[in-house]
């Protein structure tokens, strides 16, 4: 928040600026004026006097104590460092298992699994174009094709994120490999990525074609049963990722998200869960662009707000309720195709931007993910990077190391204001669902879109190898892909084909019976549509039959387009 | 000469799979804004839809946008554009296109590929001229008509 000036602070404080400003003044002639991408203006220096030193236990404070302004942890990255989490996903179950043991034994403790886009759209590898299987991610349409994706990993030890939009279907299986081997469910522990259906919606469309209302149904039934069933499990990732990424500034992306976890929080409420009972699984997801400052303002800021929603919106009473848990990635849209080893040093100041931000687990996005899907060697310098963030440049060793910097502080309070003030926006436009009902979200990301557009266009905005510095480059200097092996594709079709051939119609007919009962009924006493699916993916129903009888009895949806 | 009052008409859309559509939407903002009729479609169109989408609509020229991968099936967009009898139509590819599948789309006849880092103005400029062509081509302008 702005505070009033003046305060206390010794005399010769104050006349020594009036003194720089004049010098300033002199010497600079016409200044320029300077915003950052959320609109905020950038003075040429913060002083003493842009912060208010009554205000640092109720804004700023400790790590690990509300409002969490520096680090929802008391030893943040000193202690624990973020976690390592790159996204891996391509080709066959086989394929990805091979390459989630080679990255686990070298090291990684975590899974990650990104889906083919035919998963992500709801279809089994049978209903689309083959020439789009496996190019973007894992082919994974059934338990067993879990089963072979996560052989050999200890799922009772080992963290699994998987980006699995509505209706969860990848869980549903992993909770079938799990129970095939003997592993409890209560010891399971990961996220589910992407389950942020309003994201979907509004920005990168990469859902099931599930009407909203349907969505909205899937999503809180979900979050109802992994609190149940799954308590080390989050079962809500809340993502501003998607909406940066299509355009909105950082101010609207964060403030979009907060009021899109507002719904949710809401929505579990009116279901009948307590705050503290889910609250604590709640995570988030953000990009991380290049515009350092005012990203590390915006983890700052979203710290903070968070703390003060959950205490004073939902009367949380347990601190894991009040803490803004997030995953942060390195934006993809800064990066450019004009000299691509370039984006390894974007990928540094965006990275150095997201663990001064205080994240809790990062992506590093290779180099050349502009060119085509990354390369392994473009992965390795992308993990590389933060090794040598965190191990070689010593960002760890002290906490919000940034925190009492007079801007940084400025900032965060100035980032803190805009995005109350969008999500008091978003309240007034009837909360978030209706806002993306309306196009209200897709319309103001369109136009910030567009206006970063310009200023590129325009040469405002520079983006070294596009608008300025450009160099003639030889195009046979780009890495060269390696072509997915058709025959192993079109082996895992016919392997579908007999698998589908040979399961027991009866019990998958059931399930899917059963499954559309569960859609239809309304009402208390209704059974979950979640544990529905968890039942269904065990009798062997694939992907595509549960995304399709939900959209059968839920209805389509589209996304809202606003040009 | 060109016709300054020569308007292209023109469809904007993705096929596929992928639902990435900031590209699309600025293209088509864009393209509107500097004259252009524009068509356009929400992401995950079917092949055939944008067949009979572009002959319906009578456009000079499709621009498919591509984010992740889907540009592989441009090609079959190429192939059913023929076999309707609307082959003239001029269509142009910007995304994420690796410089391999570059050249194969060239192959299948796509006119242009734009890639990131591109000035709208520039795909605007050639939008321009491209429809410009494929229209005279449909109604060449006789001496004396």
């Amino acid at each position: 928040m702005n505070k009033p000036l003046p305060h206390p602070v010794p005399g010769s404080t104050a006349e020594a600026q009036v003194r720089w400003a004049t010098e300033y003044a002199a010497q600079i002639g016409r200044d320029r004026e300077v915003r950052n991408r959320s609109g905020i203006p950038i003075k040429p220096l913060y002083t003493p006097l842009d912060v208010d030193p009554a205000r640092f236990d109720a804004d700023v404070g400790f790590p690990g104590q509300p409002p969490y302004t520096r680090g929802i942890y008391a030893t943040m990255h000193r202690g624990r460092t973020w976690t390592q989490r790159q996204l891996i996903g391509l080709g066959t179950p086989a394929l990805y298992n091979a390459r989630l043991r080679d990255i686990l034994d070298k090291g990684a403790t975590a899974v990650s699994l990104i889906p083919c886009n035919s998963v992500f759209r709801g279809y089994d590898m049978d209903e689309v174009d083959a020439e789009l299987l496996g190019t973007c991610g894992v082919v994974c349409n059934s338990a067993d094709h879990m089963a072979t994706c996560l052989a050999g990993v200890d799922l009772a030890r080992t963290s699994c994120a998987m980006n699995d939009p509505s209706p969860f279907t990848l869980l549903a299986f992993m909770l079938d490999t799990a129970r095939r081997n003997g592993v409890d469910w209560r010891a399971l522990s990961g996220t589910s990525n992407q389950s942020d259906y309003l994201s979907h919606f509004v920005a990168n469309h990469m859902f099931f074609r599930l009407a909203l209302g349907g969505a909205r149904r899937v999503l809180i039934d979900h979050i109802a049963w992994c609190a149940e069933h799954l308590p080390r499990w989050n079962p809500l990732s809340v993502v501003g990722q998607h909406m940066q990424q299509a355009g909105a500034t950082p101010a609207e992306a964060l403030a979009f998200t907060l009021a899109s976890a507002i719904q949710y929080a809401d929505d579990c409420v009116a279901a009948g869960m307590s705050p503290d009972d889910f609250l604590p699984r709640f995570t988030f997801f953000f990009d991380i662009s290049i515009s350092f400052f005012e990203e590390i303002a915006k983890f700052r800021a979203g710290r903070r707000i968070w703390a003060r929603i959950t205490r004073e919106r939902y009367g949380a009473q347990d601190p894991r309720s009040w803490r803004f848990k997030f995953h942060g990635q390195t934006s993809g849209v800064d990066l450019t195709r004009q000299q691509p080893l370039n984006n390894i040093a974007r990928v540094t100041a965006q990275a150095i931007a997201g663990i001064f931000g205080g994240l809790q687990s990062m992506h590093t996005d290779a180099y050349d993910e502009v060119l085509s899907c990354p390369t392994q060697f473009g992965a390795r310098i992308a993990v590389a990077t933060q090794n040598i963030l965190r191990e070689e440049a010593h960002l760890t060793d002290v906490i919000d190391p940034l925190g009492g910097s007079y801007y940084v502080e400025k900032l965060t309070d100035e980032m803190e204001a805009k995005v109350v003030a969008i999500m008091a926006e978003v309240e007034a436009a009837g909360g978030m669902y209706a806002a993306v009902e309306s196009g209200f979200v897709q319309r103001r990301i369109g136009e910030s879109a567009r206006a970063f557009q310009e200023r590129v266009d325009t040469g405002e905005q520079t983006v070294v190898g596009v608008n300025r510095y450009e160099v003639d480059e030889d195009a046979s200097s780009r890495p060269a892909l390696a072509k997915p092996d058709t025959a192993l594709m079109d082996a895992h079709r016919a392997d579908f084909a007999r698998y589908k051939a040979q399961r027991s119609q009866d019990d998958v007919e059931r399930a899917l019976a059963d499954l559309a009962r569960a859609a239809q009924a309304t009402g208390p006493g209704r059974s979950n549509i979640f544990g529905v699916i968890v039942a269904a993916a065990a009798a062997g129903c694939t992907h595509g039959e549960i995304c399709g009888t939900l959209r059968r009895e839920l209805g389509f949806g589209h996304p809202l387009v606003v040009v | 000469m060109p016709d300054p009052a020569f308007r292209p008409k023109v469809l904007i859309t993705k096929i596929g799979l992928d639902g990435h559509d900031r590209g699309s939407r600025i293209v088509a903002a864009h393209l509107r804004d500097a004259g252009v009729e524009v068509v356009y479609t929400p992401p995950w169109q079917d092949i055939g839809t944008v067949v009979k989408l572009a002959i319906e609509e009578d456009v000079d020229l499709i621009g498919v946008s591509s984010l992740a991968t889907d540009h592989l099936i441009v090609p079959k967009l190429m192939r059913a554009l023929r076999d309707a009898g609307a082959g003239d139509v001029a269509v142009i590819v910007g995304g994420i296109v690796p410089d391999a599948d570059e050249k194969m789309l060239l192959d299948a006849g796509v006119a242009r590929v734009f890639h990131p880092g591109v000035k709208l103005e520039d795909i605007a400029a050639y939008v321009h001229d491209a429809s410009a062509t494929v229209r005279t081509q449909r109604f060449p302008v006789t001496p004396n008509a």
